[in-house]
Formats: structure tokens, C-alpha cells, sequence
């Protein structure tokens, strides 16, 4: 705290120049685009945490989830019935958001910076069958991280009625 | 946003996950094995057309049961289903004054309509996938069966029924009413001289999703008693339903079907093949 007020105070005294772009790059983290500006809030996880955090540790924590997170994006793209609606993704910004959420979720205490259901998946044309098929390709990348199952549908029933605000074409 | 449009008028086939169709129940619609569930058929979401066929065959003490038809689902809302049914008594048969290999055969075309709900969605309320829905049945042994004093050679079962998947616990749950004449669910006609007027019969079933593939449990389904020469019994099942692929399932399970026309305790193997689509 005391080193980043010091810095703080640094960049204020004489690198103006290097503090405009230091803001922007906290607003922006690395390797993603910029997002128009939106309210963040744990409520656009669109689902409650468990309260319980032993099926958060059966994920291996918030490492496990990024794995799953980032193996389940790498399958999407790569998924005929579904790579359309990924192609122009952020997809660092998404597996990041994924893994936030997933971990919110789960109780493991993290905070979800992303957008609502409703907005992330806004004007995607998605199917019931789409949703359907990003499940089985979530569930391979469980089954690859070692999740047990009974622990992988914990996980599923969160995300599952976020069918609601997801399927755009019913 | 043409090709959207021209998309939004095709119909989509498949999309449904592994088993949340249910298997085919022995009288041809979506369910366990003994009951009928209200899921519907076939592999389609709610923007195509799907279907399953079945073949069944169930082997217990005296008598030997073939069943087998097809079901198509309707943008997962409407299932028509049509199944045959072959009683067949076997050496029984004989013993019964009916003569070796006497084989009862009933037809019964089914309708259901999902009503509300999603039984896979909807997990963050308790609200489950309803249906309702009617089965015709016609038996083709009208003499037979006025005989041992059934009423009537076809008769029709009306029922509502509750599909209920606990994802968070890897449960899936299900509660049928059925308002029914059926004697041994129609393979023994319909109605009798004890009682001829529609009776509610419950039935219910309770699954463990081992896994994606697997799911264990058991049924229970209550029957009326309508014939005065032989007392029929609940019917129960332990089953065991696995998904090949995405097309193919298979359902092992042990019926216990009580007695059946004066024989005991008629217990045996519950085999079924099922293809989806």
C-alpha cells in the first residue's frame, strides 16, 4: 500500500504521460480489447455462490477453473457446431471472465467483473442446441481437469438456468 | 441476417444432452421402464423434430413380454408414440386352458404434451417439467378377456406426470398419475368384474446419474384390481440406464410384476434397446 501510494506520488510529480497510460492499462488488462464502459457486479454472475467450498476445492481451486475455463474456450473455437459465435471473441478477456465467474460461483471468493447474461450474450442468435453443445464441451474440459461428476452437475445446475438469458432463439 | 432468417426455417435435428430424454417406457412413450415420464422423445431441442425406437423384451417366471414401437418428438412439446405389446404365456399358456404359446397382443398409440417447465434448466427452482398426455390401448383377445370378466378389449389411460432433475445432487425424480381401467396395463383388457369405473394409479420413479453415460434406480407403479379370478399386483423395477453414444441406449433392469393371472410372483430380466435421433 505504502509502495503503491510512493509510486502514485511519483508518476503524479513528473510522468504524467506514463500515468495516463499506466490508468489505461489497469482499466484494460493485458492481452485484451477495450469493452464500452458497463456497472460490474457479483450479480451479473447470474447465479448465487455455494455456500459450501468443498466443491469449489474438487475443481482445485480458482487454477482449476482457469484451466477449465481456457480448455473450454480452446474447444469452442474449435467446435463446427459453435466456432461461428466465438470468432470474434476476446478470448483472453473470456476465459478470464469464465474462470471469474465459475469461481464466484463456487464460493471460491472471487469477484465477477463481467458483463449480465443477458448483455454477454446479446444479438448472438443462440440456440438451445448451441447452449447444449458449449455443456458438452464443458463437461469434456471438467472430465480432463479430473473433476468428479457429482461435483461437475454442482457446477452445471448454477449455469444451467442461465438458459433463460443465453438462448436467444427458442 | 438473411442467412439467420433462412436458418430460423430449418429444422434442427438433435442438440439434446445424453439421456435427458429419458429411455422408452414399455408402452411406447419417453419414461423409465414401467412409467411414463414427461420428457419427450427423441434427440431434438425446441427448434426441430426427433424420435426413438425401441425394442423391449422382459422375461420373468411364467410369461414373457415383447414390446417394441417408436416415438417422435415435436420441438421437445408434442411426442406421438406407438408401441405393440406380445404377451406371450408360453408354457403357461397350457396351463391356463389357453393353450401352449397363447399370446396376447395389445397396440397402444400415445399422445403427451409437455405443458410447463424444463426438467433440465429449471434448477434454481423446484418447479418441474409437467405433462399430460393420453394412451389408446386395443388388446386383440376380446373373447379371452370377457372371459376371466374383463369389460372391455381397449380402453384409454389419462395421466399427468412431473419430471424433476436435482443437477446439484445428480438426481433425477418423477411422479405420474394415471387415471386407468387397464387390467396388468391393458394386456389383460380393461376394466372387470370387480370394479369397471377409472381408478388413479401413481407412478414413481427416482434415478442416481452415475455418470454422463450412466444413470442407476428404481420404479415403482400401482395397478388396479379389477378382475375377480386374479388379484393383480404393484409392479417395481431396479434399472440400469446406459448411453452407448448419442444414439444408442440400452436399459438392464430386475421387474418384480407380483402376480399375474393366479402365477406368483413373476420376477425376471428387463432388457431394452433404444435408438434416438
Amino acid at each position: 500500500m505504502i509502495r503503491h501510494n510512493a509510486l502514485r506520488s511519483a508518476l503524479a510529480a513528473g510522468f504524467a504521460l506514463s500515468l495516463s497510460g499506466l490508468a489505461q492499462a489497469q482499466d484494460v488488462p493485458p492481452g485484451e480489447q477495450p469493452v464500452d464502459p458497463y456497472v460490474q457486479s457479483n450479480a451479473n454472475a447470474g447465479a448465487t455462490p455455494l455456500a459450501d467450498k468443498a466443491t469449489f476445492e474438487a475443481f482445485h481451486g480458482k487454477a482449476g477453473l482457469a484451466r477449465i475455463a481456457s480448455d473450454l474456450v480452446d474447444r469452442n473455437l474449435a467446435d463446427p457446431r459453435i466456432k461461428d459465435i466465438f470468432a470474434t471473441a476476446d478470448t483472453v478477456r473470456l476465459k478470464r471472465t469464465l474462470t471469474e465467474q465459475f469461481c464466484y460461483v463456487l464460493g471460491g471468493g472471487c469477484d465477477y467483473t463481467g458483463k449480465d447474461m443477458t448483455q454477454a450474450h446479446k444479438d448472438q442468435g443462440i440456440t438451445g442446441r448451441d447452449f447444449n453443445a458449449l455443456v458438452e464441451n464443458l463437461q469434456w474440459a471438467m472430465d480432463k481437469e479430473g473433476v468428479p461428476f457429482a461435483a461437475q452437475n454442482k457446477l452445471l445446475a448454477k449455469l444451467a438456468p442461465m438458459a433463460r438469458q443465453t438462448i436467444e432463439r427458442k | 441476417m438473411m442467412a439467420g432468417s433462412a436458418g430460423a426455417a430449418e429444422l434442427e435435428s438433435g442438440g439434446k444432452l445424453l439421456l435427458t430424454g429419458g429411455v422408452s417406457a414399455l408402452e411406447g412413450s419417453a419414461g423409465g421402464g414401467l412409467s411414463t415420464w414427461a420428457v419427450i422423445a427423441g434427440n431434438e431441442t425446441s427448434r426441430g423434430v426427433g424420435g426413438k425406437v425401441h425394442a423391449t423384451y422382459v422375461d420373468v417366471s411364467d410369461y414373457k413380454l415383447r414390446a417394441y414401437g417408436g416415438a417422435v418428438g415435436l420441438f421437445d412439446r408434442v411426442e406421438l408414440s406407438a408401441a405393440r405389446q406380445e404377451f406371450d404365456t408360453g408354457a403357461t399358456g397350457a396351463k391356463l386352458g389357453l393353450g401352449k404359446g397363447f399370446t396376447f397382443k395389445q397396440d397402444i398409440v400415445g399422445v403427451k404434451v409437455r405443458v410447463l417447465g424444463d426438467a433440465v434448466y429449471d434448477q434454481d427452482t423446484w418447479i418441474p417439467q409437467v405433462a399430460v398426455g393420453a394412451q389408446w390401448k386395443k388388446n386383440d383377445q376380446g373373447a379371452i378377456v370377457r372371459a376371466v370378466g374383463g369389460k372391455d378389449d381397449s380402453g384409454v389411460d389419462y395421466y399427468a406426470a412431473a419430471t424433476k432433475l436435482l443437477l446439484d445432487k445428480s438426481l433425477v425424480l418423477n411422479g405420474t398419475v394415471r387415471l386407468t381401467k387397464a387390467n396388468q396395463t391393458g394386456l389383460l383388457g380393461f376394466g372387470g368384474d370387480r370394479n369397471d369405473d377409472y381408478k388413479a394409479q401413481f407412478e414413481g420413479s427416482a434415478g442416481w446419474l452415475v455418470s454422463k453415460r450412466l444413470a442407476l434406480g428404481a420404479e415403482y407403479r400401482t395397478k388396479p384390481s379389477n378382475l375377480g379370478f386374479a388379484k393383480e399386483d404393484d409392479w417395481m423395477d431396479l434399472f440400469a440406464a446406459y448411453a452407448v453414444n448419442k444414439t444408442v441406449s440400452v436399459t438392464l433392469a430386475y421387474v418384480d410384476l407380483g402376480d399375474i393371472a393366479t402365477f406368483k410372483d413373476q420376477r425376471g430380466l428387463y432388457v431394452s434397446l433404444q435408438a434416438g435421433f
